[in-house]
């Protein structure tokens, strides 16, 4: 009697809808709390300890490096894969030490039992240079080199000339990527248009004399000019190569690593609290200001972040004006019938069709038929090399756009069938014509209506990575899409994009257990990305809301 | 409260005066026409709404219809402007002249026709837009972006409306923040700014207090002098206050059309007494 009163009250729903709701949250704050948690520590900037470790071999080693994570082993497992054991317990702890000095070592992580651990240190002077190329470096400074000879140097001052000759390096590294990439660059560039110009004139037949003189004193200028950037390039390239240090490493040899190949030192046994702490918020920017270095694995990962919002921002530039049109069309032009219904269940199914399959279809219809009929007709000169007739991040955004075009029209249709009857009539009843009054007033007040399509459009198409492998995405693009020669924006390029940053360095990469960090950050930074995008579109939603408020009845 | 009762009796001496007025009893016959409706039937798919209706509306005289809801006064009202196009599986046949042109013929353009005859809807209906924005709408589709020209528009539409002294200072806020009443005259504002030579009027008070419905006919009384008004009510007071002529319709047919004091005082049907009456409806 009493649970049938408990039924009746309602109160089990409330219940199970409750705990419907926060399994939910539970799932989306988990999965961001256990992203941030991995992505967000891979940017502090750990102790390097110096440990003596006996090894498989009884051989008394020194190691030295951060422990990355450690794990619990069974005995037997250990035991099984012919490890010898001093202890009895039936689980061992293992760590996973990053030793680097993969040009030394020829790999980037140990894996080392707690047990066999015989002394741990945590030196004041360990070294960690962050290199561009063979990742880190971990050892102490043992001398400096100017041009092959060592300086004479006290102990203390060491570590502040090693300072300001990096600064020094840095600085010149600098010049020398704004050289290459500006200027040089821009003479390729020209180049590039040169050589164009002349394969019209071929095409056209037009391959006078007087042009061929012209477009030869041009090929001059830029020859002249690219002369004078690869001379300036060459003394640079000397003057940094001028410094070198020479480190050593746990097991007591020496190295030599020249200053140009370094990107960062630091001694993070001394740093205070703060100073790690503002090199964390430093590390963080790197990562999202900085391009990506060895195979991806390292450094930054600004043009996936660019690529991805610029190709959601074509994406939504294209995909609003067709949907709404689509449902202005579908709503409040067509007779309402079996051909629209059909119509209607059709726009609904796109939406649940794979997004591989939009891929196939963008690159069979747009990559290779649109693309190759534009290069065809307007960039003859250009082939065999196509121009648009190659994945881009037009041809991503259209094929997203595509992709997300259903949402659009079912939120636009159900914000047009919103509007009271009253108000089209009140339009039409000034002599409004049915085109002036959508435009004028019914467009605008399904306004917040089109940006909640276009919001879940946007979440939808930043998310997407597969349809993208297909049109446009690269693994590493040379360029930015958007950039400072004519015409500043090139759609035909082809773009990164964070989704698929995180498949080719999780998956993809020959060092995937220095990557895994990267995966879990670059995971938070898309999330964070998708969040910003939405925020920003939730916004511009609610002040039209506010203002095209419906009419209270 | 001492406003209120001022306002009633202000509002009672204009009613006193309409009904005292010499045009009321004048015959129907001498009066210029604005409209004329010959032999009019629609259907609603295969449902007839409206049954053979033949009459003429005045010039610059306020004609009232009433009658039983469901009657057809408003699908009537609403053949003067074609708002009924907008419904599917309306049918028309006959013909609806306006100063002698055929309003059905194929070369009307529907939205000039509506422009020469406005409507006010049952309901407020002002657009989510600032009381300048909603008076100017219908210029604005005209064509009209001159400042001057609009402001000045604007200001004739809102005294037109006697909502002028209320908005002057308020004419950026959202039409949607005013009170119903003030909702009502800003939607005959707007109609009035396009100068119509019809304004059709479809309950226009049904949805306003006591205070705003009396404004509201007080209006009616005023634009009287340049408009042809035809006004819907359910109101039998409200039509023997603010109209010349009055209509009863019943069941889709015209049962009687005479001037208000004849209709009311002495109806020639038997049908339209028992409705004034009381006696059903």
């Amino acid at each position: 009697m009493k649970v049938q009163d408990w039924f009746k009250s309602g109160s089990p729903w409330i219940w199970l809808n409750a705990s419907a709701v926060s399994v939910s949250l539970i799932m989306v704050f988990g999965l961001l709390a256990l992203i941030m948690v991995r992505g967000l520590g891979f940017f502090w900037p750990s102790d390097v300890q110096v440990m003596d470790y006996v090894d498989e071999n009884a051989q008394q080693i020194r190691l030295m490096g951060e422990v990355w994570g450690d794990e619990e082993v069974a005995r037997q497992t250990l035991l099984e894969n012919g490890v010898k054991l001093d202890t009895d317990d039936e689980f061992i702890t293992r760590y996973t030490l990053k030793t680097g000095n993969r040009d030394v070592y020829g790999a980037d992580f140990r894996l080392i039992l707690k047990p066999n651990i015989k002394s741990t240190t945590l030196p004041d002077d360990a070294l960690v240079v962050v290199r561009r190329e063979w990742g880190n470096f971990y050892g102490f400074l043992d001398s400096i080199k100017e041009k092959g000879t060592e300086l004479a140097l006290t102990e203390d001052k060491l570590w502040s000339e090693l300072e300001a000759r990096t600064k020094r390096v840095l600085e010149l590294h600098d010049e020398i990527v704004d050289i290459q990439k500006s200027d040089i660059g821009d003479v390729n560039h020209e180049l590039e248009k040169l050589r164009l110009k002349k394969r019209r004139y071929e095409l056209d037949n037009e391959l006078t004399p007087e042009h061929l003189a012209e477009l030869a004193s041009a090929r001059k200028v830029q020859d002249d000019r690219y002369a004078e950037i690869q001379k300036r390039l060459n003394e640079l390239n000397q003057d940094i190569a001028r410094d070198s240090m020479v480190v050593r490493i746990a097991d007591g040899s020496k190295k030599e690593i020249s200053l140009d190949h370094v990107v960062k030192i630091y001694q993070p046994n001394q740093m205070s609290v703060f100073t790690k702490l503002v090199t964390y918020f430093a590390n963080i920017w790197e990562f999202v200001s900085d391009e990506p270095r060895e195979a991806n694995t390292e450094g930054g990962v600004f043009p996936a972040i660019f690529g991805t919002v610029m190709m959601v921002m074509i994406m939504a530039v294209l995909v609003t004006p067709l949907g709404v049109i689509a449902a202005v069309y579908l709503r409040e032009y067509a007779k309402q019938g079996p051909l629209t219904r059909t119509i209607r269940i059709a726009v609904n199914n796109l939406a649940g069709v794979p997004s591989i399959v939009y891929g196939v279809f963008g690159l069979g219809f747009f990559v290779y038929f649109l693309g190759g009929n534009i290069d065809q007709l307007f960039f003859s000169e250009g082939l065999p090399a196509p121009t648009f007739g190659t994945p881009g991040i037009m041809w991503s955004s259209l094929t997203l756009a595509i992709l997300t075009l259903p949402v659009v029209i079912v939120a636009t249709e159900e914000g047009l069938s919103r509007i009271p009857k009253s108000i089209r009539e009140g339009s039409l009843a000034l002599g409004a014509t049915k085109f002036e009054t959508l435009w004028r007033t019914i467009i605008p007040m399904s306004s917040p209506a089109i940006m909640t399509g276009l919001i879940l459009a946007v979440a939808r198409a930043a998310g997407e990575v597969a349809p993208l492998m297909l049109v446009g995405v690269v693994k590493l693009a040379p360029s930015l899409p958007l950039d400072g020669n004519a015409p500043f924006v090139h759609l035909d390029r082809k773009f990164m994009h964070l989704g698929f940053h995180i498949y080719d360095v999780g998956f993809q990469s020959p060092n995937v257990e220095a990557a895994r960090p990267l995966v879990y950050a670059t995971s938070l930074l898309l999330v964070l990305v998708i969040i910003a995008l939405n925020i920003v579109a939730i916004g511009i939603r609610n002040r039209l809301r506010e203002k095209y408020r419906a009419l209270e009845s | 409260m001492t406003a209120a009762a001022d306002e009633q009796t202000r509002t009672h001496a204009i009613n006193m005066d309409a009904l005292d007025r010499p045009s009321g009893q004048s015959d129907i016959d001498s009066e210029e026409i604005a409209l004329e409706v010959s032999n009019l039937n629609l259907h609603y798919g295969s449902a007839q709404a409206l049954y053979d209706v033949n009459m003429v509306i005045p010039k610059n005289r306020v004609t009232a219809f009433i009658g039983p809801s469901g009657c057809g006064k408003s699908t009537l009202l609403r053949c003067f402007n074609r708002m009924n196009d907008l419904v599917d599986g309306c049918h028309i046949n006959g013909k609806i002249e306006l100063h002698g042109t055929d309003i059905y013929s194929k070369q009307v353009n529907v939205a000039n026709l509506r422009r020469r005859i406005g409507m006010v809807f049952q309901k407020p209906n002002p657009f989510p837009k600032s009381v300048y924005e909603n008076v100017a709408y219908g210029l604005r589709i005209q064509g009209v972006n001159d400042k001057r020209r609009l402001d000045e528009a604007v200001e004739k539409a809102l005294r037109g409306a006697a909502l002028w002294d209320e908005m002057k200072d308020r004419l950026n806020d959202n039409a949607l923040g005013m009170s119903g009443g003030q909702q009502q005259r800003l939607v005959i504002a707007r109609a009035i700014a396009i100068e119509p030579e019809v304004m059709l009027l479809d309950e226009p008070a049904s949805a306003l207090d006591p205070i705003s419905t009396l404004k509201i006919e007080e209006l009616i009384y005023e634009l009287k002098q340049n408009y042809t008004i035809i006004i819907v009510t359910h109101n039998m007071q409200q039509a023997a206050r603010v109209s010349d002529y009055t209509a009863f319709m019943y069941m889709g047919k015209l049962i009687e059309y005479a001037g208000t004091n004849k209709l009311f005082t002495n109806p020639a049907e038997k049908q339209t007494e028992d409705y004034i009456t009381g006696r059903y409806g």
